[in-house]
């Protein structure tokens, strides 16, 4: 086999000690502008030597900043990496016990080989992909886990091979196992295995069922022993993870065009000049040879040429360094303010959010569409027992004096139950009137509970006297049983055939004569059982509308009342489930238990039989009320999505959960809505079906929308444009659709009808997802869709899509931490999305925008002014300002008062961003930095440009100082010109700046300061008489600075340059304001929001009726239970039984049989 | 405009109760409470508002107006006169001298060009000359020179700076001054007559010292050696620039303005922004209060045209100007700011009209639209 197996070291870090630099240098000049600027290093040394001089810029001007911004970048690569080497290390040397050479020895992750037999303990986190060997527990069976994975709570359970299982935990057999397994090779399928194993010349079928994946968590079972078939890199969980992305933000991209564009404009710039030099040497130059002569053997072309070059190096201020560095200074500072946030800050589990990248902060600005898990991030998985309605009455509300519904807090008085000695701590209930009637003794209640205590398919573990523990296979039902054990039914244990019940301090013990189990077609499962007393009871509870069916006409008042309070349950978004019991006859059921007896041992339509079965004895029901179940959310999920939706943000669940959970969630946390016109199932098991519910859904949402997808017309033509436009529709729909249709429609021919119904929907819920899928979903809009994704997940089932979307954030304060180190940004709470987004993100957003717009402005103006100059100079690359104004332009005069700008600005305050979530608006629709504003930019820097060149040109023009003598000299000029460009700048700076907080004040008042006294120092008599050469400007500022005219004309230009700009900003205010101008001026006139303006959480109330119910788990469990081999050994009798089967060596496989008599040996295998 | 920031109160930290037991010690990561870091630093927030706007646009209008009108009125107050004397047209006196330039004439070419003043020039009255289109600001032309040269460093003195090139050496004896700046400097010199009516000619004293800047006369050009006595000796190894007829030792015989220190020669190293540009050549100081500097009547100028500008097509001129607080005659910044301010007014006009029209837009209440 030439199969290079993995070993089971994982490695998610992207450099070592030797490939850092090279990589990360060829990772950062792929950035084009680093390139640009590597380029313009090259010349400028090379100009020197070759050219003879044509820069007029020192060489540092350029590398100091390149290596410094090279360096910062390369620090934080390496910071992160170094952390994700950690995480890799931390992962890679935990223990675990490995069968070498006969015996037991513990040993690092990483060391594990294919092949190898490990030891696994409970709760101990799976270490490869492992085939299932044998259990401590009864019949090979082991409980996993798997919310790492899919993000289900809920235990799953794997069985091992009989064949395997019998080695138990004995050495010698396990290390003589000399088993082959063949199977598929490594992929990302969580939901399939296939291979099989031969094993003593007998060959066994493998499936998904033996096989242990890496990343499941091992729960209540004490031991198992595994051999590891994929290790590392192989294992399924690695291979659905996707690669780490270099993520860059769109604004990154606009830039690297711009750059282009920018580089293009400037080669155009020189070329112009350099024409213009051509010509200025053919007509002035060749004549003025008698008081400049010619460079050595330089014709006019040859002039012209080195012109262009030296023009390059003057004008690249276009896009300087500076810019770099100056953004990456803003990300870091907006992603501390991210940091910082108190009100992002979880003070239950300490948990501050977190920017773990921070070069994406203007993203979160521009988010379209967020994708987001659903377990641990909407919800808290924790099912709460929350309301019943029983004989007609609802419990579980709590009224104040006048009737009214008061809002349950924490503070809230809840049912004291320290009366009960098994009751849960952990249970709260409000409703004092509901234990009052249990206590009474009134039949219906206690047989609500009886009932609760007694049909379900739950296990109970009593770990110590008096402490129950109960392993449900869905959270809902362990939640309802909890309530009985609470209300005084203890569900205390079960046998095949029996139940023990501690009815109010009593143990009663019934017998279990049948589980008439679950399934998405029944939606309701029974049990019939006989009391101590000898009454047959059928108990069956199940989703409303089927058990309404057979309820017996008696019922019929007791039904209204019920359904009016399903009706508010379900308003409330509980996940309902009706109750039942029937009294049955005990002839009638003899006679039952041999048809159903028949049923189930045929060998045709066994299911179909079984069902007709099941039908004819759950009918004419007695309704006993109806029980609520709350699905926790995270607090304030519902005013999160509110406010996004308001945001014109859309909001896709992919969940791994069942349907029915999604859906209800969905109602629940105000995605789908009650206002919308139709929500849309897709649930189809052919891809035509799939195509045919996806066109109707979108011919029904909109009927003029054409067979083909409306590509984006795209400028440019050589790019093949794969944008999906956005189309409109009228009303709000939501789309529900399942793992198996998503399957389909994610196939090359539907994705773009799946995009494009899908992007028409307010609201879409996947249900039954894989990792892997997940990523394909966000893939699809990324690629299709001119959006910014945003995925959020707590688990390692979201890594991926937390991966490829342009920011994932990962819920961080709970276990895994998986999906928060993949991620972008970190928080405790689905709630603090709004934050992030509404407040941050559109804060960083506007203020990156603000940025390059100002930062474009003032270089533009500032290189501009060189190119005018450039006609009145002979085209001789002569730079209008002082040396060493150029290099501390950018570096000290401008660079405060701009991050100050980027830093501190907001135009609105938070309340207001929540207030109007519309103000998110302009950001996804890239409103304030788009190639258009750029346009403007350029144009408005080519007008200020004159402006500051021709006022001061033709203020000076032939005037001299009031003493007489010059000031229409170079130095002058140079100075003049500076000052303006400096005040111009500062003063459009002003414009900009919405929020003058003190830092801004003092910035620019400091900066300008800084410019005068350099000014002055650099041209005082010292400086000169210590480097004549460096400082020859002496004297110009104090013979300049003193004249009036010099002050007017600075005065003039900065007013002309900042005049259209106060007219035009009016012009729009006035006649085309939009939402920030809009909400600006709202502020301005309520300068202090009223405290109550926003006070209010307002619930969704909505009286429809969805049949919403509890049922979360598969059916199948129910066989488990009567067949026994489901159940835990008692405590009690485990000491006595391994001392009787010690001898055998496999206490287990042993003694299963001898406790449970009815073990069909087929069924298992 | 309900269900709002809901987040907002509860997690500000404030909430009564919401910290229970041990809630002070775990809170060991919760952010500092500071202005700074909750980005709540108090600020002043303006936005633009009819109310600020347009009291903006009249008071800029009803400011640069009378700035406008207050220097348009000095400049127009200032008395200028200007002769061109290039020679360049042939009923010029100064035609045959433009003409038959050479370089190794030793023959001063002289010229006289007669001129009237309609009106007196009175105060001081400062002659300039002009030159056009010359490139004293290419940059290969400004670079060549050397600073520590001209400052009297003895060492740059002997070993011109590389920027002179080819102004640095003369048969391998270094040039003082260097550069191509210094080469080119301008040499013609210009003598004032007044033609009394009855044809006699006064010469009008011309001062040539304080024509440069203090600090250009003091501290960036200092001749070797200190402002010595013996400047010969002094620049003992240097040999002047090619297209001058004498060292640099022998530009005026007062040692205070000689040498490096020659403020004509420091003028000249003050190159101009522009290729149409004048500079102070003299100052005809008011004698007395009574008569005016010059009084209207007729002149002469005498020019000894030493200085070619045939090749490049240049003009040379003469200047005659008074000054005033605002320096020399330059209507521009006064027209400036007059129509500035006028477009201001206007603007302010079509605003208030536009506001007034359609001004309730962007305080409409319905924002949520």
């Amino acid at each position: 086999m030439s199969y290079k197996y993995a070993n089971n070291a994982i490695k998610t870090s992207k450099y070592n000690l030797l490939t850092f630099l090279p990589l990360n240098l060829f990772e950062q000049f792929q950035r084009l502008a680093n390139a640009y600027f590597l380029c313009l290093l090259i010349l400028q040394p090379l100009s020197s030597f070759l050219l003879k001089k044509i820069s007029s810029l020192a060489w540092f001007t350029t590398v100091v900043p390149l290596l410094l911004v090279l360096s910062m970048t390369a620090a934080k690569d390496a910071s992160d990496d170094i952390n994700r080497h950690r995480s890799d290390r931390q992962v890679n040397n935990r223990k675990v016990e490995v069968l070498l050479n006969g015996e037991l020895k513990s040993e690092k992750w990483m060391n594990v080989q294919v092949g190898d037999i490990i030891k696994l303990e409970s709760n101990q986190f799976v270490t490869a992909d492992l085939l299932l060997l044998s259990s401590s527990e009864p019949l090979n069976l082991v409980y996993i886990e798997t919310a790492e994975l899919d993000g289900e709570t809920n235990l799953k359970v794997k069985q091992a091979l009989t064949v395997t299982g019998d080695m138990g935990d004995s050495i010698e057999q396990l290390s003589a196992f000399d088993g082959e397994v063949r199977c598929e090779p490594p992929n990302n399928r969580l939901d399939k295995f296939t291979g099989n194993l031969t094993f003593q010349s007998h060959t066994y079928a493998l499936d998904n069922e033996k096989i242990l994946l890496r990343g499941c968590t091992l729960r209540n079972t004490e031991w198992c022993f595994g051999l590891v078939i994929f290790g590392g890199q192989d294992t399924k969980l690695m291979q659905n993870c996707g690669k780490t992305m270099f993520k860059r933000t769109s604004i990154d991209h606009l830039m690297n065009v711009l750059v282009l564009c920018i580089f293009g404009f400037l080669v155009f710039m020189c070329t112009v000049l350099a024409i213009g030099k051509g010509i200025w040497e053919y007509q002035d130059g060749s004549v003025f040879t008698v008081f400049l002569p010619r460079q050595n053997g330089a014709n006019a072309a040859f002039s012209a040429f080195l012109t262009f070059w030296s023009y390059v190096i003057i004008l690249n201020t276009v896009v300087p360094i500076s810019l770099y560095v100056s953004v990456e200074i803003i990300r870091l500072g907006n992603s501390y303010y991210i940091d910082w946030d108190r009100k992002m800050y979880h003070t239950n589990s300490d948990t501050p959010a977190q920017a773990r990248t921070t070069t994406l902060n203007e993203e979160l600005g521009q988010i379209k569409y967020i994708f987001s898990d659903k377990t641990g991030t909407l919800t808290q998985n924790i099912m709460t027992f929350n309301k019943c309605s029983i004989n007609g009455r609802s419990y579980g509300d709590v009224l104040d004096f006048t009737g009214q519904r008061m809002e349950i807090t924490e503070k809230t008085e809840h049912v004291d139950f320290s009366w009960n000695r098994l009751a849960d701590p952990k249970f709260r209930f409000h409703d004092l009137s509901l234990l009052e009637a249990v206590k009474q003794g009134s039949a219906e209640v206690q047989a609500f509970f009886r009932l609760l205590a007694l049909c379900h398919t739950v296990m109970p573990e009593e770990k110590k006297e008096g402490e129950l523990v109960y392993q449900a296979q869905s959270p809902d039902e362990g939640a309802l049983v909890t309530a009985a054990r609470n209300f005084g039914f203890v569900f205390k244990a079960r046998t095949p055939e029996s139940i023990e019940v501690i009815e109010m301090g009593t143990s009663i013990t019934y017998e279990l004569l049948a589980v008439l189990d679950f399934n998405n077609v029944r939606k309701r499962m029974s049990v019939i059982v006989r009391s101590p007393e000898g009454k047959l009871t059928l108990y069956c509870k199940g989703a409303d509308t089927i058990i309404y069916e057979r309820l017996h006409p008696s019922c019929s008042k007791l039904m209204e009342v019920t359904t009016e309070h399903l009706n508010e349950y379900a308003g409330d978004g509980l996940r309902t489930l009706v109750l039942a019991y029937k009294d049955l006859d005990e002839e009638y059921f003899e006679e039952w238990r041999l048809r159903h007896h028949a049923a189930s041992t045929s060998l045709e339509d066994r299911e179909e039989k079984l069902d007709a079965i099941y039908e004819e004895i759950e009918k004419e029901l007695q309704l006993l009320g109806a029980s609520a179940v709350e699905d926790k959310l995270q607090d304030g999920v519902p005013q999160t999505i509110e406010q996004l939706a308001k945001a014109d943000i859309k909001i896709w669940v992919l969940t791994g959960d069942k349907q029915e959970t999604a859906e209800n969630i969905g109602y629940s946390c105000n995605m789908l809505r009650e206002e919308m016109k139709e929500v849309f199932t897709v649930a189809a098991n052919t891809a035509e079906e799939v195509k045919e519910e996806l066109l109707n859904a979108r011919r029904k949402m909109c009927p003029g929308s054409s067979d083909d997808p409306p590509f984006l017309k795209s400028g440019i033509l050589a790019k093949k444009s794969l944008v999906v436009e956005d189309e409109k529709v009228d009303g709000e729909y939501g789309l529900v659709i399942n793992g198996h249709s998503l399957a389909f429609a994610l196939q090359e021919d539907l994705r773009l009808e799946l995009l494009r119904t899908a992007c028409m929907c307010q609201a879409v819920i996947c249900c039954r997802v894989t990792p892997l899928q997940k990523a394909q979903v966000v893939e699809l809009v990324k690629q299709h869709k001119k959006a910014v994704t945003l995925a959020i997940g707590d688990g390692a089932n979201d890594v991926s899509m937390i991966k490829v979307a342009h920011i994932g954030v990962g819920i961080s304060g709970q276990e895994g931490m998986q999906a928060v180190l993949s991620s972008d940004y970190s928080f405790a709470q689905f709630r603090y999305l709004q934050r992030l987004l509404l407040v941050h993100g559109r804060w960083s957003y506007l203020r990156m925008c603000k940025f390059l717009c100002y930062f474009f402005y003032k270089n533009f103006t500032f290189t501009f002014v060189h190119f005018w100059y450039g006609f009145f100079c002979g085209f001789s690359a002569q730079t209008v300002y002082d040396e060493w104004f150029i290099t501390l332009y950018n570096l000290v005069y401008t660079a405060l008062p701009v991050l100050g700008l980027s830093l501190f600005d907001q135009d609105v305050n938070d309340r207001w961003s929540f207030q109007y979530p519309q103000l998110y608006g302009p950001g996804q629709l890239n409103m304030y930095f788009s190639a258009r504003a750029f346009v403007g930019c350029l144009m408005h820097s080519c007008y200020s440009s004159l402006v500051l060149f021709f006022i001061p040109y033709a203020a000076i023009h032939d005037t001299v100082r009031d003493d007489g003598k010059d000031i229409a000299d170079y130095q002058s000029f140079a100075l003049l010109a500076q000052t303006c460009l400096l005040v111009a700048v500062n003063m459009q700076l002003g414009l900009d700046t919405f929020y003058w907080t003190a830092v801004n004040q003092f910035f620019l008042w400091g900066s300008m300061s800084v410019y005068f006294a350099v000014s002055f120092t650099m041209y005082s008599n010292g400086m000169y008489l210590i480097f004549p050469s460096s400082f020859p400007f002496i004297g110009v500022a104090r013979n300049s600075l003193n004249q009036p005219n010099v002050w007017l004309t600075v005065f003039l230009t900065s007013i002309l340059c900042v005049l259209p700009v106060l007219a035009y900003r009016f012009l729009r205010l006035q006649l085309k304001p939009n939402i920030n101008d809009k909400v600006q001026t709202h502020t301005h006139t309520h300068t202090h929001c009223n405290k109550n303006c926003s006070r209010f959480i307002t619930k969704q109330e909505t009286g429809t009726r969805r049949s919403g119910y509890a049922f979360s788990h598969a059916r199948g469990y129910g066989d488990l239970v009567t067949s026994g081999g489901f159940l835990r050994r008692p405590i009690k009798t485990r000491p006595a039984l391994f001392m009787r089967s010690s001898a055998a060596g496999s206490p287990v496989a042993e003694s299963s049989p001898q406790m449970y008599r009815t073990i069909p040996e087929n069924q298992q295998l | 405009m309900m269900a709002s920031s809901y987040s907002a109160k509860e997690e500000d930290g404030h909430h009564p109760g919401a910290s229970g037991a041990g809630g002070a010690a775990a809170n060991g990561r919760k952010p500092d409470n500071t202005a700074f870091k909750q980005q709540r630093l108090p600020a002043w927030q303006p936005i633009l508002t009819a109310g600020t706007v347009l009291p903006a646009f009249f008071a800029i209008g009803l400011i640069f107006i009378p700035i406008g009108i207050g220097l348009y009125v000095t400049s127009n107050n200032i008395k200028e006169f200007e002769i061109d004397y290039t020679g360049t047209d042939t009923s010029s006196p100064c035609f045959s001298c433009y003409q038959n330039f050479s370089w190794n004439s030793t023959l001063p070419c002289k010229c006289s060009l007669p001129f009237s003043l309609d009106q007196p020039f009175e105060s001081n009255v400062f002659m300039y000359y002009g030159l056009s289109n010359f490139y004293q600001n290419h940059r290969r032309y400004v670079k060549s020179r050397d600073d520590s040269h001209l400052n009297g460093n003895l060492y740059s003195l002997t070993h011109p700076s590389k920027e002179c090139e080819p102004y640095a050496h003369r048969d391998n004896v270094p040039v003082a001054p260097c550069g191509a700046i210094a080469n080119s400097m301008f040499n013609d010199t210009m003598e004032l007559f007044f033609v009394h009516p009855n044809e006699t000619r006064s010469q009008i004293p011309l001062k040539r010292k304080g024509i440069a800047w203090w600090t250009d006369k003091h501290v960036k050009f200092r001749n070797p050696g200190g402002n010595g006595d013996n400047l010969t000796a002094a620049f003992q190894g240097t040999t002047y620039p090619v297209n001058w007829h004498k060292p640099v030792y022998e530009l005026d015989a007062d040692p205070e303005n000689n040498g490096f220190i020659n403020e004509d020669f420091i003028v000249w190293m003050r190159t101009a922004a522009l290729p149409t540009f004048r500079k102070l050549y003299r100052i005809i100081e008011k004698k007395s209060s009574m008569t005016p500097t010059l009084p209207s009547g007729n002149y002469t100028l005498e020019v000894t045209y030493n200085y070619p500008v045939h090749s490049f097509d240049g003009r040379k001129r003469m200047i005659l100007s008074t000054i005033s607080w605002m320096g020399g005659k330059n209507p521009f910044l006064g027209i400036a700011y007059i129509t500035v301010g006028s477009v201001c007014f206007f603007l302010g006009v079509v605003l208030l009209l536009i506001h007034h029209k359609y001004g309730n837009r962007s305080s409409s209440p319905d924002i949520a639209s």
